[in-house]
């Protein structure tokens, strides 16, 4: 096959996965690492780094309107973020350490559990903090922020901050170790564990990606893992395809999406898992 | 209701990411279509993405660390310009946010904004690499 078919295969598979992925409320950096890992002949080194670095500019474009609007906390993103970040670069460095098989396996592993945990988990819109935990009271974890389906102003909490902390700690260490983008956990932590309401989490979540997936990016930027021509048309296919994810949202069914998705990341999965073992 | 410092850093993160975008169009346009030439023949490049990355740099003399910067004028080196400024973003920003928290008297925020700028510092740096 000519190279330059690759980069043109690359965006047509970004730009449906930049669709899903809105469809679906999850990043594309999930999406991307199994199935271009799992389907395509780059070597998972670059596959990863790629990942890494469509979910940090995608995190980066969409903050500043969130961080705008009110629609994502910074102050709630800072000291999880911090965790997360120093966590990644370890992620990132113990993922190109070790051999390219071991990490297969555990990518499957780890794209089967992100199913399981979507199929799973539930959300709360607006979660009940009775009272905040000392620790997010000292960071001054809470605020009111402005809904505007809601039409008025939502105040929010936190609790079990420590607990979030070691979830973030090891929610860093994936994303750094497999590129991928970990708005697939970071909603559930923010949202179930720590109580904050849905649509600051989503935002959040994404101010947080950022940062987080920004610290790895640099390990893979050292070592010669970036390919211009695997990241770009990516970059750009994920960056439209989520646009007419967005115009699609109001007409589509979001249950149907998110049962393809949970499809595509097992089938994906499995075949990491399967490649890992020299099946 | 929204913090200042936040305002502030979407205001500056907002302005970099437009220009890092346009930066990384441009830049791929002039490697794809040959406008400067590559570092790494773009014939090659399907026989060499299947290895991995050390064995990559071995075979092609790939640059490491910033070495990049030397290679900027080659078509493929160039693009590191765009990404690399995506990745110093939320530096600039969280060293831009520091004194405003400090004025504000958040140290507690304001000493995270200063660990979190300098761990992302040594991580660009390459320190970890």
């Amino acid at each position: 096959m000519e190279w330059w078919l690759w980069p043109i295969a690359l965006f047509a598979i970004t730009f449906a996965m930049g669709i899903v992925a809105v469809l679906a409320g999850v990043g594309g950096g999930v999406l991307f690492v199994p199935i271009v890992g799992a389907f395509f002949p780059f070597h998972l080194d670059f596959v990863r780094a790629t990942g890494l670095l469509i979910a940090m500019t995608s995190a980066l474009s969409a903050a500043p309107s969130l961080l705008g609007s009110g629609l994502a906390s910074l102050r709630l993103a800072m000291p999880l973020a911090l965790v997360g970040s120093v966590t990644s670069i370890a992620g990132a460095l113990v993922g190109l350490a070790l051999p390219t098989g071991a990490v297969q396996i555990a990518l499957g592993c780890t794209i089967l559990g992100i199913a399981a945990l979507m199929w799973r988990a539930g959300r709360s819109a607006h979660p009940e903090v009775p009272r905040p935990d000392a620790l997010g009271a000292a960071l001054r974890l809470h605020g009111v922020y402005h809904d505007p389906a809601l039409g008025r102003d939502v105040s929010w909490q936190v609790h079990r901050t420590p607990a979030a902390f070691v979830a973030f700690a090891g929610i860093g260490v994936l994303a750094g170790m497999f590129g991928l983008g970990a708005g697939w956990a970071n909603v559930p932590a923010f949202n179930l564990l720590m109580g904050v309401p849905l649509k600051l989490s989503v935002g959040t979540s994404g101010m947080l990606l950022s940062v987080v997936d920004t610290s790895a990016a640099w390990v893979y930027i050292h070592r010669g893992a970036v390919f211009p021509m695997l990241v770009v048309p990516s970059l750009i296919g994920v960056t439209l395809g989520a646009k007419l994810g967005a115009r699609l949202l109001r007409v589509s069914s979001a249950s149907v999406v998110r049962r393809i998705v949970l499809a595509v990341l097992v089938i994906a999965g499995g075949r990491a898992l399967l490649k890992g073992l020299g099946i | 209701m929204v913090p200042i410092e936040q305002k502030i850093y979407a205001r500056w993160l907002d302005a970099g990411t437009r220009f890092g975008l346009a930066l990384l169009v441009v830049g791929f346009a002039v490697y794809v279509f040959g406008v400067l030439d590559p570092h790494v023949p773009r014939e090659e490049l399907a026989r060499l993405w299947t290895l991995p990355v050390d064995h990559y740099v071995a075979a092609t003399g790939a640059p490491t660390g910033w070495d990049w910067l030397r290679h900027v004028g080659k078509g493929d080196y160039l693009n590191f310009l765009g990404i690399a400024l995506f990745a110093s973003m939320t530096i600039v920003c969280y060293a831009r946010i520091v004194p405003t928290l400090l004025v504000e008297g958040d140290r507690l925020q304001g000493g995270l904004a200063i660990a979190q700028t300098l761990i992302l510092i040594a991580a660009a740096s390459g320190v970890f690499f």
